[in-house]
């Protein structure tokens, strides 16, 4: 019968029977009934102590101390509420700013990619000398999928937009050409219907085309029978052959696939599509074969490039291959500014935990008495400590739970804010391990908060407390307390620091000047679903068309129409070589310059300053001599101080050289914070219509512009799309975005990261002012009876204040001090976020301090106030 | 029974009260009292046995499977647990005689007054 566990009051039966066994055989030896009865007693020894024994042999007393400890640490938080929604409400915003950020970082950082085998996936590039991140040529794609011997398959993807027409009205739709092998490679299955085929993946092949999931819901009603039927895009139908499922999204780098449509990839009939010279904006994506490494696959791929270049020297010399994992590539950016906000909000939680410290510290002097009887009656150090800790644990984990609510609403105003931000924005939840880091952030936050004044507690001396009457002077406490603020006050320091170096960087990079002026000028993209024109002049003509259409628009200073290059939305970059140098032998010894395929009023609606000679006119048009605008950059790189005017240069795309006819400014292409860093600074300019006929082709159904306003339009998109329908009536006019907007947009993640850090900075510097307010109330509090004899004896108002601020001063200096060494030895971590500014940047150290000291002394104000309208008379009376 | 006289008797060893109470029930099932008043008696009151410390030890020897116990009824009509030696118990107790036997002797050697036949 072990294991069936005995009942205490079995045992008690037990004793009982024993003692009245022994009573009645005390009877049989002579003694009377109550001589037997203390004769029996005394024989057994102590019966409680055998109970006791019993009852802690018992294997769930544990349970039983814990769940006792529950109890009685619900009833005492009960019993003073205010401390314990203080401590819930500032663990709640701890863990809650916590576990919001972790399951920012558990998204994007921590959780594979949502592909089978997702460590296998590696994002492919073409590189050229220090440009690592070049399109591939299709030509050269095809080949290093034959020639390779590393992946099991590797597919291309370009985004595309397409006009659909024939359901409703006419659409804009984000679609991809893909390979027929990239939703296989990628493990994605259509939910109705098939993938593409090889065979469809080929020029000349019927057109297919795969619909997304919200695609077929939403236009055509979720048919079952979709496959087979078609949808018209560009005026060209496609036959359907599948749904791709709502839940794949495909990201690579900063091309973030919204597509609506996909269609097979080789299909495309564009012919500098299959120029080997021409990157088209296609990238890929391959799948190692089982156990390739990466270093393995690299080698592998430049031998495929090497022996790429023998065959094709004039294209392919110095062409090299770039292998990403394609997790690093999507989010290796980004990683630095998140693991820094996890530390930035780790700080704001260890600052909440030193106050809560501190609030039970205070407490544990008022409770003394309590500890005391508890010791006196028997309960062991050990037992009080866990009860303590208890009490903590349980504060922590209602400061949790709450906090879970907080962050559950965090999170998702967060992604509301910063959806070009982050990649992989879609794939923060709270999911179970997030649920685990705050049960674990809960717990541990507890036990640090409660251990310290656990053990002082427990260590308070009993005949002592007992005789004070639990009052008195304790003034190891008030260390403790005092080094936990200064502990508060130096993380506070670092965040501060750190929040400032950023809005350092930011005015920083804000006063950086474009070489343009961004307010009142709209980017957009339009298209259309036929071409534009039947031959290429024709299409020269709708360009003026529109262009004279949309400059009409009421409001509208000035349009250009753009076919290549614009700054911090498009790159196109364009090989040349000076006229009088031999013809470089392959692309990769030619000079890169950005270019831009502009109209003659481009200079008025930016406003870049044109330095010398003229800009493009409408007369640069085909048939006229082809000439081309540099900018300054270009001037300086390449003809020092020649007079580059009359000049001529090569261009790779246009048959014959182009002259040099003016210089204007530079335009920041790359970025405020980083186009001075980008290798490509040349810029040139050409007449959009003197493009040559096959590169007009690319634009034949749309293109971009930049429009200038008079003022700030809130409907000009509307505007636009009527003035492009008057020229093509299926045409759309889509991405309509403001300069100001582009440019604020390319400095998302900074911003992010900025205004993260500046709320934790404000929480911690709160936290902080409230944690040397609270201990400089308590120890004014204590010192009541000091002061009021010290004012007996005439020690003035200003003399009491001053005594208490200095007090604070000494805390908060030693903080301040602790904290500015911090910061100078972490600043380093940050130094390649920074922009402008050093990471040990005086200014933001001296501001720093003022803000905290003078933080510090206004929550010490009241106090010291307080302290100096003591009474005296009331103070000694208390004694 | 004056407490002087009490004074005088042998407190047990740790741990030789375990081996008392098995040898105790090998004549048969007896209840608490009976085993300590039957320890008192065949040591011809020699050894002081704390009747409530007993229990501690009949809980361990019992947890260990050595012992088991069953609710019944003493001679005089009372209701006690008796617990009864188990074969676990049996050989328990021939393996702590050895032991304790040993010792015994080893220690009678070393103060040198070695009990004849011991």
């Amino acid at each position: 019968m072990f294991g069936r566990k005995r009942k205490p009051d079995d045992f008690s039966a037990e004793i009982d029977a024993h003692l009245q066994l022994e009573v009645e055989r005390q009877r049989e030896l002579g003694l009377s009934e109550e001589e037997a009865r203390a004769a029996a007693r005394r024989v057994f020894g102590n019966v409680m102590h055998a109970g006791e024994h019993f009852y802690e042999s018992h294997r769930w007393l544990w349970l039983d101390h814990f769940r006792q400890d529950v109890r009685y640490g619900v009833r005492t938080l009960r019993k003073s509420p205010g401390f314990a929604v203080i401590a819930i409400l500032t663990l709640a915003i701890g863990i809650g700013a916590n576990t919001t950020l972790f399951s920012v970082v558990n998204g994007v950082l921590l959780n594979p990619l949502p592909y089978p085998q997702p460590d296998r996936l590696v994002a492919l590039y073409a590189r050229a000398n220090e440009f690592t991140k070049f399109s591939i040529s299709y030509p050269n794609f095809l080949d290093w999928s034959r020639q390779n011997h590393s992946f099991s398959s590797i597919a291309a993807f370009r985004g595309e937009t397409f006009t659909m027409t024939g359901i409703g009205a006419p659409e804009r739709l984000d679609a991809d050409m893909v390979s027929a092998a990239f939703f296989p490679l990628l493990g994605v299955n259509p939910i109705v219907g098939r993938n593409f085929e090889e065979k469809e993946d080929q020029l000349g092949a019927a057109r297919a085309a795969l619909i997304s999931e919200g695609l077929w819901k939403r236009k055509f009603g979720g048919a079952a029978d979709i496959v087979g039927k078609s949808i018209r895009l560009d005026n060209h139908l496609y036959t359907i052959t599948g749904v791709i499922p709502a839940t794949f999204h495909f990201q690579n780098d900063n091309y973030h696939s919204k597509a609506d449509v996909y269609v097979p990839l080789g299909q495309w009939d564009n012919p500098l599509f299959r120029d080997r010279h021409t990157g088209m904006g296609m990238d890929a994506v391959g799948r190692l074969k089982p156990g390739v490494t990466l270093a393995q696959a690299n080698s592998d791929m430049s031998a495929v490039a090497n022996h790429l270049a023998e065959v094709y020297p004039d294209v392919n010399k110095g062409l090299g291959v770039t292998l990403f994992p394609l997790k690093y590539n999507l989010v290796g950016d980004i990683q630095p500014f998140l693991l820094m906000l996890l530390a930035a909000v780790g700080f704001v939680l260890l600052i909440a935990c030193a106050n809560i410290a501190n609030l039970l510290l205070a407490r544990s002097t008022s409770r003394k008495r309590e500890f005391a009887i508890r010791n006196a009656l028997g309960a062991g150090k050990g037992r009080v400590v866990l009860q303590l800790m208890t009490e903590c644990v349980l504060l922590a984990l209602l400061g949790g739970a709450l906090g879970t609510l907080l962050a559950a609403w965090g999170t998702t105003a967060a992604l509301k804010v910063l959806p070009d931000a982050l990649p992989r924005a879609s794939e923060i939840h709270l999911d179970a391990r997030v649920l685990l880091f705050t049960l674990g952030a809960s717990v541990f936050a507890g036990i640090l908060f409660g251990l310290v004044p656990a053990f002082k507690s427990a260590r308070s001396d009993l005949q002592g407390t007992l005789r004070e009457g639990g009052r008195g002077l304790s003034g190891a406490r008030h260390r403790t307390q005092s080094v936990f603020v200064a502990m508060e006050m130096a993380l506070a320091v670092v965040l501060m620091v750190a929040a400032g170096l950023m809005i350092r960087s930011s005015i920083k990079i804000w006063s950086v000047d474009p070489g343009f002026d961004p307010s009142n000028v709209v980017f957009f993209s339009f298209g259309s679903a036929q071409s534009l024109g039947a031959t290429p002049d024709a299409v020269r003509q709708s360009y003026r068309q529109i262009h004279d259409a949309i400059a009409a628009v009421p409001g509208v200073e000035s349009v250009s129409l753009s076919g290549a290059s614009t700054p911090m939305e498009t790159d196109s970059e364009l090989p040349f070589w000076l006229e009088g140098e031999a013809k470089p032998a392959s692309q990769a010894d030619m000079k890169p310059s950005l270019f831009f395929a502009v109209q003659s009023d481009y200079l008025k609606v930016m406003r870049v300053p044109l330095k010398r000679g003229r800009f493009l006119t409408q007369a640069d048009t085909a048939g006229a001599p082809v000439v081309t605008v540099i900018d300054e950059r270009f001037a300086k790189q390449y003809f020092g101080n020649q007079d580059p005017i009359g000049k001529r240069i090569h261009l790779t795309i246009v048959n014959e050289s182009a002259e040099i006819v003016g210089i204007v400014g530079h335009q920041n292409q790359w970025g405020l914070d980083s186009d001075s860093s980008n290798s490509i600074q040349a810029q040139c300019f050409l007449s959009l219509e003197q493009m040559p006929d096959a590169l007009l082709s690319a634009f034949d159904r749309g293109a971009s512009g930049v429009v200038r306003t008079r003022n700030a339009q809130t409907d000009i998109a509307a505007s636009l799309s009527r003035a492009m329908q008057t020229v093509s009536s299926d045409s759309v006019v889509y991405d309509v975005e403001s300069m100001n907007g582009i440019i604020s947009d390319s400095l998302a993640t900074k911003r992010f990261a900025m205004a993260l850090l500046g709320v934790f900075a404000v929480l911690a510097i709160v936290l902080s002012a409230l944690g040397i307010y609270g201990v400089i109330s308590y120890i004014v509090g204590q010192r009541t009876n000091e002061i009021g004899i010290r004012m007996a004896l005439g020690a003035g108002r200003s003399t009491v204040v001053t005594m208490v601020l200095r007090q604070a001063g000494r805390m908060a200096a030693f903080g301040l001090v602790a904290g500015l060494l911090a910061a100078a030895v972490l600043g380093r971590l940050m130094a390649s976020m920074l922009f402008g500014v050093s990471f040990y940047d005086a200014f933001t150290f001296s501001t720093v301090s003022v803000i905290l000291l003078s933080v510090a002394l206004a929550a010490c104000w009241i106090p010291a106030r307080r302290a100096s309208h003591v009474d005296p008379i009331i103070a000694l009376r208390c004694e | 029974m004056s407490t002087r006289a009490d004074r005088e008797k042998l407190e047990l060893l740790q741990g030789t009260l375990d081996l008392l109470i098995l040898r105790t029930l090998i004549f048969g099932p007896r209840h608490g009292q009976g085993i300590a008043r039957a320890i008192q008696e065949t040591s011809d009151e020699e050894l002081l046995v704390e009747h409530g410390a007993l229990y501690p030890a009949l809980q361990r020897l019992e947890e260990r499977g050595w012992i088991s116990a069953k609710w019944g009824t003493s001679l005089n009509n009372r209701k006690a647990r008796f617990y009864t030696l188990t074969a676990a118990g049996h050989k328990q107790l021939g393996k702590e005689t050895a032991k304790w036997t040993r010792l015994a002797k080893a220690i009678g050697r070393i103060l040198g007054s070695e009990p004849a036949g011991g």
